[in-house]
């Protein structure tokens, strides 16, 4: 036994003989429990202009009215305000036990002006702050035992159904954004396509994002093992999701099922041969949202991190450029 | 005896003249891309203006604003229809949309402008209509109107007939439609923007049904150019996992009733509509200008013809002017000629007068001298007159001789002239 002590790859790969139970797996356990009391953080922001169906979408992938318009005090329809306005609403939602904090953070008025020239200068300037509200408190003497997280960990973007190709204004934004921020691409409203019309639509899509070099999540660099790479492709074969959002039900084969009844059918929302919302779901839910919080938090506010502290030593040299204060405000790469 | 004079017969010369004429018109579709305007377009006249060989503009890419034309003939029963689409690529797809309509506008009050020389020529019996009879907007289905919305219908609901349309209506169930039909309809009387209202017919059934028609504006469309399965029959339409979307089932969306009461019932009048309000704001505006500032702006084609008459005699006159100075002056010219040659030829007369004068004086001095010596001469003539007497008749001289002497004296004398 003692000469076994060699190397060791990444996880496990040199299994040491244990004589007897010591009680490692409780690790599980102990973690388990200590994380359930803690409960779960979770921000998510969503994108796109308006009448794509965003309030729906976030209050059917949650099951819940959790979307900005859903809290709005007001019962008149909600003007179109005249610059992007980034704002958020918090909630708790329970599920076994298991407590997560979701904040969801709405842009009104993204990409309605007849002008969109810069509209994603406010979406760009909250995400920045909030990585600056958590550096600073990360840097501060007395550090709180555990510092909220407000970082925006996921950005769905929605696109217009149009079935050609993405607009300028979408590829200007993930351009900008890709870099400091999850951004997860879906189709709204995609009951407009007809499966034929999606399909071609998804792989314009994807030309598109390939020829403007735009990262979205996942990103093939972060993945670990070759598990993670298989389930990672099968999503972006998937991407951008083709979603339809509903919270109203409705009775179908004995079943009562989410959808949108219109004259000629009842769209499912969770049928994955009407639409991919349920793929959507399990990614961002059920499967990727630790994963989620992880690279946002190693990856990408590591960047921003980065880039801020070499700035703030003294305008010192960064990648041969000096970056003043007031710039930090564009991206960050 | 009848009654029956026969004007009664009337329509049916017109109706028989135009079908002969042809009918022309023109639709100018815009809205954002994909939202099915080209699709539409070829359903409304089941043909495929926009084709695999000819995409429509959706298929291309563009980076401005363009306005493009396609003309169509299409014949039904006889019955001609020159079909002008205009449409509008690249509207509202970019970034920064603050002029996009600019195009749109340009190309309507062009087409005005082209018709206001026509009519003014002075050869007009081949005017070809060219103007813009009937615009579509597409608006696209969310929660109300856009700004960019908003502001296109301000800039050309009084230039040409607007009727907006909800594209894509198979995005929404029947009470999102309903809701978003009214937001629209709201907003749009809010903005004071008037689109084009279907008069009534005069036939009263006629008129029940087309209210009925008339109450689903904005028309909620979709357009599909391909026939799917649809239980048991074949249609029209859009076919989903979930369903089919039948184009032509009122139920499902208002394209028939778009068509109906664009073609069938209402074509004449949008064109009335063009001609007789549309038109002749833009004309009043035009000349009204005109006349204000009062400048030759060109745009006023009687002025234009005053102008060009006062023109035209200005230059006469110019000419006229200028041609009497050239004469004057040549006939100056002519004048001065003359005068010159004549106090030349006088000159030369006095000279020669002069001259003349001169000899008769000496002429006349040599004739005295002449006479003198004569007179001398016969005095000794005389004498020797005598002397020759006295000899002759003593000699026999011939008088010849003698008078030849006499001659060689004379002679003598004349040479001396």
């Amino acid at each position: 036994m003692a000469d076994t002590l060699a190397e060791t790859t990444h996880w496990g790969n040199l299994k040491t003989e244990v004589a007897g139970y010591v009680g490692i797996d409780t690790l599980q356990e102990q973690i388990r429990k200590k994380v359930l009391k803690r409960g779960f953080e979770f921000n998510i922001m969503v994108v796109g202009r308006s009448g794509l169906g965003k309030s729906t979408l976030i209050n059917t992938l949650f099951k819940a009215n959790v979307s900005l318009r859903s809290c709005s005090k007001s019962e008149e329809k909600v003007e179109i305000p005249k610059t992007t306005h980034v704002k958020s609403v918090s909630h708790v939602i329970e599920e076994k036990g298991v407590r997560l904090r979701l904040t969801v953070t709405d842009t009104p008025g993204f990409g309605d002006q007849i002008n969109n020239d810069n509209c994603w200068l406010p979406v760009l300037d909250y995400i920045n702050e909030q990585y600056e509200n958590y550096l600073s408190e990360e840097q501060s003497v007395t550090r709180k035992k555990h510092i909220p997280d407000t970082r925006i960990h996921c950005c769905l973007y929605f696109i217009s159904p149009t079935g050609h190709s993405l607009s300028p204004l979408d590829i200007e934004f993930m351009r900008r954004l890709d870099r400091c921020v999850n951004i997860v691409p879906v189709i709204a409203k995609a009951d407009t396509l007809t499966i034929e019309e999606r399909v071609g639509f998804k792989q314009r899509i994807k030309q598109d994002l390939a020829n403007n070099g735009i990262r979205t999540y996942p990103m093939k660099e972060l993945e670990e093992d070759p598990e993670e790479t298989v389930t990672n492709n099968k999503i972006r074969e998937l991407l951008p999701f083709a979603v339809v959002g509903s919270n109203q039900q409705y009775p179908n084969n004995g079943r009562t099922v989410y959808g949108r009844k219109t004259q000629w059918g009842l769209v499912e929302v969770e049928n994955r041969s009407h639409c991919e919302f349920s793929d959507l779901r399990d990614m961002l839910i059920r499967t990727h949202m630790q994963d989620l919080v992880e690279v946002t938090r190693s990856v990408h506010y590591e960047n921003f991190r980065q880039d801020r502290l070499a700035s703030r030593r003294g305008r010192t040299q960064f990648n041969g450029q000096v970056i003043d204060m007031d710039s930090m405000n564009e991206s960050s790469l | 005896m009848e009654d029956y004079i026969g004007f009664a017969n009337l329509p049916n010369q017109v109706y028989r003249k135009a079908v002969k004429r042809g009918f022309d018109f023109t639709i100018l579709v815009v809205g954002e891309s994909g939202l099915g305007k080209s699709t539409l377009i070829n359903s409304l006249f089941f043909t495929d203006i926009y084709s695999n060989e000819y995409p429509g503009p959706s298929q291309r890419i563009k980076k401005t604003v363009q306005v493009e034309t396609s003309k169509v003939i299409l014949r039904e029963n006889g019955v001609n229809l020159t079909l002008t689409i205009v449409d509008t690529p690249g509207f509202g797809d970019a970034v920064d949309n603050s002029v996009c309509w600019q195009p749109v506008l340009n190309y309507v009050e062009s087409k005005y402008e082209d018709y206001l020389h026509a009519e003014s020529r002075v050869h007009r019996t081949t005017i070809v209509d060219t103007r813009v009879h009937c615009c579509l907007y597409f608006i696209s289905p969310g929660h109300g109107l856009k700004p960019l919305d908003l502001e296109f219908m301000k800039k050309l609901h009084d230039k040409v007939n607007l009727i907006p349309l909800v594209a894509k209506a198979d995005t929404m169930t029947p009470e999102e439609c309903n809701q978003f039909k009214k937001t629209v309809l709201n907003e749009i009387t809010q903005s004071k923007i008037r689109i084009y209202e279907f008069p009534d017919c005069d036939d009263e059934e006629e008129n029940k049904h087309q209210k009925r028609i008339k109450e689903r504006i904005p028309f909620a469309v979709v357009g599909s150019n391909v026939i799917v399965e649809a239980n048991g029959k074949r249609v029209r339409g859009r076919k989903y996992p979930w369903g089919v979307v039948e184009v032509e089932n009122m139920e499902h969306c208002d394209f028939v009733a778009l068509r109906n009461i664009m073609i069938r019932t209402h074509l004449q009048d949008l064109k009335d509509v063009t001609n007789n309000i549309h038109y002749e704001n833009y004309r009043c505006l035009k000349l009204g200008a005109v006349g204000k500032s009062g400048t030759t702006a060109n745009k006023n084609p009687l002025a234009h013809m005053e102008e060009e008459r006062k023109d035209h005699e200005n230059k006469m006159k110019r000419m006229e002017r200028e041609m009497e100075q050239v004469f004057d002056m040549k006939v100056k010219e002519k004048l001065n000629k003359l005068r010159e040659s004549e106090s030349e030829l006088n000159r030369r007369s006095e000279q020669m007068r002069k001259t003349l004068d001169q000899q008769k004086r000496e002429l006349y001095q040599k004739w005295k001298e002449f006479e003198k010596e004569r007179t001398t001469f016969e005095v000794t003539n005389q004498d020797m007159d005598d002397t020759h007497r006295r000899l002759t008749l003593t000699l026999d001289m011939s008088p010849k001789e003698y008078f030849d002497g006499k001659d060689k004296k004379k002679e003598k004398k004349k040479g001396l002239f």
